[in-house]
């Protein structure tokens, strides 16, 4: 599946639900299925600290394809994080480095995105690029 | 506060005078719990703006036309209402600032070019970071040392620890009338006459305070007292500074301009009286005017009806959310009002605001500019419900039933 066609299938997922608290009820279990990440890694280096909620990233190139795992002590924001690493995974950095996540826009999210609701998203995302284009460099 | 009839305090009738409050958020009638934060404004504030800005906008104090005289008129009108509703002793005596951040700034700086090394202020372990930073600049810039009354476990401040920090060389206490967080209503009438007896002024933070009870400044016997605009049903970008004439007569200016001067050449400049001495600039006019509305309304309302209303809410609230399983009250004050906050056992509070905002609640969620006081009861943050006069039991039903919701969806 190219990225744009994931991309393209959360968006489906998503339209199912007419409802606010429908489509956060699915990014809840979203949050809460999210695979935990290596305790090792919950260092203050990979930490993302937003206003609210904190956020911790790792990334990786593993056989030339980024790999994220990420965790947040919020349970919306993680969800959010699955939705991203869900899109980005198994990318290559260069794929990801060019891509229009757009679909946090169609999918009604974006005001989790703006930099002042501090959620340590915006910055999330930021990171989850620039370490593909530190790939991409390196490579 | 000034003389005149009151109305009966009739929360139905209120909310009419408010129109933010009939929308729809998602779908949902807005129930706006986040007062604290900044209120809705009146009718009488929005028009005042719309006139303004649609046939009286000039600038002041310094035009020979017909509009310019007019808007100053009007400006300085405003602060007289706001002198009778704070009971201040003169209309000089009310220097109108950007907002409480601002006119603390604004004594740290000017007041603080009075002080020497070694001196000592007192804050509280409950302020606001505005209420901290412009203190923590002033004691680098000057040498100063600065000292912190603890709270106890429920948020109250710890008196006798106070009386045992206050000393001859101690200079200025400066306190929160309310916190902004706890809801915690502060003795500052006892800790002032407590600082005036080792000679030490006293700041009271009143951002929390003005829109909730009645204030007499005379009364309080502080020094200085500041507020924004905003939190009180007028503008933003508006606030007041009160001090006392001789305190304020004594210090120096804080911003240069114009309408702060009384003459200039290169060689020296001598400076206006008060209050203009603090006004540098063209002010906020349209801030200053309809910040004088806002106060008109307040003073036709009865706010000791009022604070008992909203501390009978914020009270139904807390006993409400007190029934959750894992939910802890952060604040528990004797005397408090028209703020709860609270975490619930295992749940961030960003989820629960994010929830709620989806079910057509503000409130605010996070550390609301007190890292300290979190840190001191280690959380990462609070769900905070504030109140306003125009806030109904019902809405609290609503609300609870909108927490209940969001507890069990995030378990």
């Amino acid at each position: 599946m190219t990225i744009e066609e994931k991309q393209q299938e959360i968006i489906d997922e998503f339209n199912i639900y007419d409802d606010w608290m429908e489509k956060y009820e699915y990014i809840i279990e979203l949050g809460k299925d999210l695979p935990i990440i290596d305790p090792d890694k919950l260092t203050n280096d990979r930490l993302i600290e937003g206003c609210q909620s904190r956020v911790w990233l790792d990334a990786e190139v593993k056989d030339g394809k980024m790999q994220y795992s990420a965790d947040s002590d919020a349970i919306i924001t993680k969800g959010i994080i699955g939705l991203l690493i869900r899109v980005m995974n198994d990318e290559t950095p260069e794929t990801i480095a060019k891509a229009d996540l757009h679909f946090i826009k169609d999918i009604g999210l974006q005001e989790h995105l703006s930099p002042t609701r501090a959620n340590g998203l915006a910055s999330m995302v930021k990171k989850m690029k620039m370490a593909a284009i530190k790939a991409t460099i390196n490579n | 506060m000034s003389e005149g009839t009151k109305r009966p305090f009739s929360v139905r009738e209120i909310r009419e005078e408010f129109p933010a409050l009939r929308q729809l958020i998602y779908n949902k009638n807005l129930i706006y719990f986040d007062n604290g934060a900044t209120s809705q404004k009146p009718k009488i504030v929005l028009d005042a703006i719309n006139m303004y800005y649609s046939k009286d906008n000039a600038n002041i104090h310094r035009g020979v036309h017909f509009m310019s005289q007019k808007a100053t008129t009007e400006y300085e009108a405003s602060r007289i209402t706001i002198q009778k509703y704070i009971n201040a002793k003169k209309s000089e005596e009310i220097i109108f600032t950007k907002g409480t951040t601002d006119g603390i700034n604004l004594v740290a700086y000017s007041f603080g070019e009075l002080l020497s090394a070694g001196d000592e202020i007192i804050i509280t372990a409950m302020e606001h970071h505005s209420n901290i930073v412009p203190w923590q600049m002033l004691c680098q810039r000057k040498g100063l040392t600065l000292r912190v009354v603890p709270i106890n476990k429920k948020g109250e401040l710890i008196m006798d620890e106070y009386d045992k920090l206050l000393n001859s060389k101690t200079k200025l206490v400066a306190v929160t009338h309310i916190s902004n967080t706890l809801g915690t209503i502060n003795p500052v009438k006892e800790m002032g006459v407590k600082a005036h007896a080792v000679g030490a002024k006293i700041l009271v933070d009143g951002a929390q305070s003005i829109q909730h009870m009645p204030i007499d400044v005379k009364d309080m016997d502080c020094d200085f007292f500041v507020f924004s605009g905003h939190k009180v049903f007028g503008p933003t970008g508006i606030g007041v500074l009160y001090g006392k004439e001789a305190i304020l007569d004594s210090m120096p200016p804080y911003q240069g301009g114009g309408d702060m001067i009384s003459k200039v050449t290169f060689e020296r400049t001598t400076y206006n009286e008060l209050p203009f001495k603090f006004e540098a600039g063209t002010p906020h006019i349209a801030g200053g005017i309809c910040l004088g509305k806002a106060f008109e309304f307040l003073t036709s309302l009865d706010m000791v009806a009022i604070q008992k209303y909203e501390k009978e809410l914020a009270e139904y609230a807390q006993d409400m959310l007190d029934t959750f399983e894992g939910c802890r009250i952060i604040g528990e004050a004797k005397n408090k009002t028209s703020v709860v906050s609270f975490v619930m056992e295992g749940i961030h509070p960003f989820d629960i605001g994010t929830l709620l905002d989806k079910q057509g609640i503000a409130v605010r969620t996070g550390h609301h500019c007190t890292q300290p006081l979190m840190d001191f009861f280690g959380i990462p943050g609070t769900v905070r419900a504030s109140f306003a006069f125009y806030n109904t039991r019902e809405e609290v039903d609503k609300f609870i039933a909108a927490v209940e919701k969001s507890i069990n969806m995030l378990k």
